[in-house]
């Protein structure tokens, strides 16, 4: 066995006392870190402990207030990425970066295009990339675009793209955070191989029990400085959650059942297509023209999705993301238009602006607080008026009543415990967790009927979490219906009443999250298991 | 409020620097046409020898900031929302011959007169920029090239009108062309008593000190607060911040659209009016034109705010007013189009740097005093 010539080997990356002050989120403190070559080595922490920050130095895109990075002994000062690059390290980033429209050999060479004369050397390229798909077993087909690829294989290509340009040290930065468990088991084989081949891995996640299946050696991140080092095989992961968050873990499990037989929201053959709205032809039903749609080929963003909430029930959304869910979401929030009927408390609401369903009643936690929840560079205060500038507090008559707004974002601020200086503060200035807490906090206010809640724990840290689920079970409690998308298995069996799976537009299975796995969810997710199950 | 008060001192900072630099290239430029640079920074404050034409100079300069506020008060209620009104100056072209056409077609006393005149100028403006505003919301018309294009239909249409239908009778032996002068009762009273004030003497030229300034400043004020303080001009700022979120909160983008241009297009409409009736009483071929477009430089200047855009507008009038008296010390006066031009371009920059350096320190005063607190 070569592990001990590995273990006396340089360390393939070494970081010394690496110190990041950045405002608004959890810097870099005295961090230390060793890898060995050869090696998988998980980087664990809450969300916002500093780990995307860490990384971001390690890759260049960041520079380091103090420390030394050293790269097979070697000191460095990264400006770039593409320092980092010449010195062997490469990143596969959360948010892929591909380009949809260009094949899995084009997204591999763009920026490093083999050449001949002034045209892409294709045969080169792809001789070149057959022969890391072999090596490394990651099989892909070069040819085919990348629009059509699943997540894993987008995972896949961005990995050889990283090796294409000589990578021996890669950074994974949550690659599982949108696969599916099978995908996950396929990606780690991937793993193992590249390992085998030599190569040092650098895998960031948060979820435990993938690290301690995959990790050589687990370094533990909390509050912006790293407090320990341990070795998975003598570690349970209620141990390293302890390091992680300081205390225990919380869990999303809802008590009780609340569900009353009150229909909230009822959603009847929501139907979109795609390539923009157009309206039912005259003497047709949506049915018929749903159907019509079909036999044509049209793809359909939605396709006949029909559901109802009732006042205290959560309905959860499971599927891989870009199965429709944001379609649906925009089309009961009346921002894109649909086919179909959404009521609420018995109203029919399909023909209303986005602004009367508002003011009906309707609370939306988006999916990107940044694109559509906040308006960063604005004032906390102004952020509790959007979407609520029709209403008291924050209106009177054709005035916005500063007083009133700024007061009850204090009730906001104290209720939700925001971290902020003041009211005044810009919202960019807050950390994401406190960012989100602001708008669950807005989104409840005014005494919603119905709440839609995308991602509402995504990118904070546990404290936000827990004090979110406290506060989505609470208000279901008093009889809030919630439709609940989340991309975290555990918060959506944990929470949910009824879970319905989502997949290429269609709800195709309601599941009992009382008696399902995450493991089991994941197959309804990619259409592998089909059919509802009956409890 | 020390967040507020330090952002607007890091943006007058950057202004200042801006115009510093500004200046050091107009010396480059004066330098290299053979003048002394020296020499023009004097021009820019000589103004005149006599009592007389110092009064002259002073409210010259005021009648010319005043429509370059408004134009840049237009521009800004466009640009506060990422709508860019470049039609701004056919906008008032087209509102300038109406109200002046329709101010000469009856008499009235004075305020009744005056009220309708400014009325018809506001509705003119804003009819002519509903046209783009439409166009953008039904089809999707990019904004930046309709108006454009609709500016040389305006130039078009004011000067067949002030030709033909609108055209008052000529003078024995006159070269221009105007509308029909309006009554006594249309003119705007002048504010020479002002000068008084001051121990000066009143201005004589071009009808000495024009009034409109006076409604100049009330929209001003009116359009602050309206933008700070009411709901619809929440919704301009959401829409102007997060396009995608105003959406989301329930803010309807194509009536936003529409409102922001006719708004824009209304005070465009404006534009005009201090010249029509303070001194010239007519639409004619003399016309100022160019307004609406250094509108656009005024309203980038002064970041939108109209504090800002006054200032803006008479710095602007300070340096074009110089340009009579750098022809006296024989330095080329389009001098003075390059100190503008050089400014804007400085002030566009050092407003992109000032406004992300005092992102940045708000985030560290956040997390400072978070730290405190904690």
């Amino acid at each position: 066995m070569s592990a001990d010539t590995l273990a006396t080997a340089r360390p393939a990356v070494e970081l010394e006392g690496i110190t990041k002050r950045f405002p608004g989120v959890v810097a870099n403190h005295d961090i230390r870190i060793t890898v060995r070559p050869g090696t998988v080595h998980a980087i664990v922490g809450e969300n916002g402990a500093g780990k995307s920050t860490l990384m971001k130095i390690l890759y260049g895109m960041q520079r380091p207030d103090e420390g030394t990075i050293k790269v097979n002994g070697e000191q460095m000062a990264f400006r770039t990425p593409s320092d980092a690059i010449a010195a062997g390290i490469g990143m596969v980033h959360q948010h892929f970066m591909l380009a949809d429209n260009f094949t899995v050999l084009e997204n591999i060479v763009l920026g490093a295009e083999p050449r001949k004369g002034l045209r892409l050397d294709t045969a080169a390229a792809r001789r070149r990339i057959t022969e890391l798909a072999a090596t490394h077993g990651l099989r892909v087909d070069p040819d085919r675009l990348v629009e059509d690829l699943g997540v894993g294989d987008r995972q896949r290509v961005e990995i050889l793209k990283v090796l294409y340009r000589g990578a021996r040290i890669l950074i994974l930065d949550e690659p599982t955070a949108v696969l599916v468990p099978q995908e996950v088991e396929e990606l780690f084989q991937n793993l193992r191989e590249l390992k085998s081949e030599g190569l040092t891995v650098i895998f960031i996640s948060h979820k435990l029990d993938e690290v301690l299946d995959i990790a050589d050696e687990i370094t533990v991140i909390r509050r912006g400085t790293t407090v320990a080092s341990v070795d998975p095989r003598e570690v349970t992961a209620r141990r390293l959650a302890e390091l992680m968050v300081g205390s225990e873990l919380p869990t999303p499990e809802t008590r009780e059942s609340t569900v009353t037989d009150t229909v909230a929201l009822k959603v009847a053959g929501l139907t979109m297509e795609a390539g923009g709205h157009r309206p039912v032809p005259k003497g047709t039903s949506v049915r018929l023209y749903a159907d019509k749609l079909r036999q044509d080929g049209k793809r359909l963003l939605l396709d006949d999705v029909s559901f109802e909430i009732h006042k205290g029930e959560i309905l959860g959304i499971a599927g891989v993301e870009g199965n429709g869910q944001s379609e649906l979401i925009e089309a009961i929030m009346g921002i894109r238009q649909a086919h179909g009927s959404v009521e609420l408390d018995g109203r029919d609401i399909s023909s209303w602006s986005t602004l009367r369903r508002r003011e009906s009643g309707i609370g939306y936690i988006p999916e990107d607080r940044h694109r559509q929840g906040l308006l960063l560079e604005a004032s906390l205060w102004e952020n509790r008026v959007l979407g609520h500038q029709t209403r008291r507090p924050a209106r009177k008559g054709p005035w916005i009543d500063r007083k009133a707004a700024k007061a009850d974002t204090e009730r906001i601020i104290g209720e939700y415990d925001v971290r902020t200086p003041g009211v005044e503060t810009l919202a960019l200035a807050l950390s994401g967790g406190n960012q989100q807490k602001l708008i669950v906090g807005r989104e409840m206010s005014g005494e919603p009927s119905f709440l839609i809640a995308a991602h509402p724990t995504r990118g904070v840290d546990v404290g936000a979490q827990a004090a979110i689920w406290d506060h989505l079970r609470d208000a279901r409690a008093a009889g809030l219906a919630v439709l609940l998308i989340s991309a975290d298995l555990d918060e959506l069996i944990g929470l949910s009443d009824t879970i319905q799976v989502i997949y290429r537009g269609r709800l195709v299975a309601a599941l009992d999250p009382s008696d399902i796995t995450p493991e089991r969810l994941g197959g309804y997710m990619t259409g592998a298991i089909a059919g509802t199950e009956e409890e | 409020m020390p967040a507020g008060l330090n952002r607007a001192l890091l943006t007058l900072a950057g202004a200042v620097v801006a115009i510093v630099l500004a200046i050091a290239v107009c010396s480059v430029a004066i330098v290299a046409a053979g003048g002394d640079p020296l020499h023009a920074l004097t021009a820019f404050f000589d103004f005149g020898a006599s009592e007389r034409a110092q009064s002259n100079s002073v409210a010259t300069l005021f009648n010319r900031a005043v429509p370059l506020f408004i134009a840049g008060l237009a521009v800004a209620v466009g640009f506060r929302m990422n709508l860019f009104n470049i039609g701004v100056e056919g906008q008032y072209r087209i509102a300038a011959i109406c109200a002046a056409y329709v101010g000469s077609t009856f008499v009235a006393p004075a305020p009744i007169q005056i009220a309708v005149i400014i009325i018809v100028a506001m509705v003119a403006g804003g009819l002519y920029a509903l046209i783009p505003a439409i166009m953008k919301v039904t089809r999707g018309v990019n904004e930046v090239i309709a108006t454009i294009m609709l500016n040389y239909i305006a130039l078009n249409i004011t000067a067949y009108l002030v030709r033909g239908p609108f055209a008052g009778t000529r003078a024995e032996g006159e070269l221009t062309v105007s509308t029909p002068p309006l009554p006594d009762s249309g003119m705007f009273p002048d504010l020479n008593f002002l000068f008084g004030w001051f121990g000066m003497l009143a201005p004589t030229r071009e009808g000495g000190l024009w009034g409109f300034l006076v409604v100049a400043i009330v929209l001003g004020v009116v359009l602050w607060v309206v933008l700070e303080r009411t709901r619809f001009g929440f919704d301009v700022k959401a829409s102007g911040l997060n396009q995608s979120a105003a959406l989301a909160a329930g803010v309807n983008p194509k009536r936003m659209v529409i409102a922001a241009m006719v708004l824009s297009g209304a005070i465009a409409g404006l534009i005009g009016l201090p010249e029509i009736l303070g001194s010239t009483g007519s639409f004619g071929t003399t016309f100022t034109s160019g307004l609406g477009f250094l509108g656009i430089a005024v309203a980038l200047l002064g970041r939108n705010k109209p504090v800002g855009i006054a200032v803006a507008a008479l710095l602007f009038a300070f340096l074009d007013r110089a340009q009579g008296a750098l022809q006296f010390a024989n330095i080329p006066p389009s001098v003075v189009e390059i100190i503008q031009g050089a400014i804007v371009l400085l002030v566009v920059v050092a407003n992109e740097v000032t406004n992300r350096f005092a992102l940045r320190l708000e985030e560290r005063r956040a997390a400072r005093q978070l730290k405190v607190t904690a």
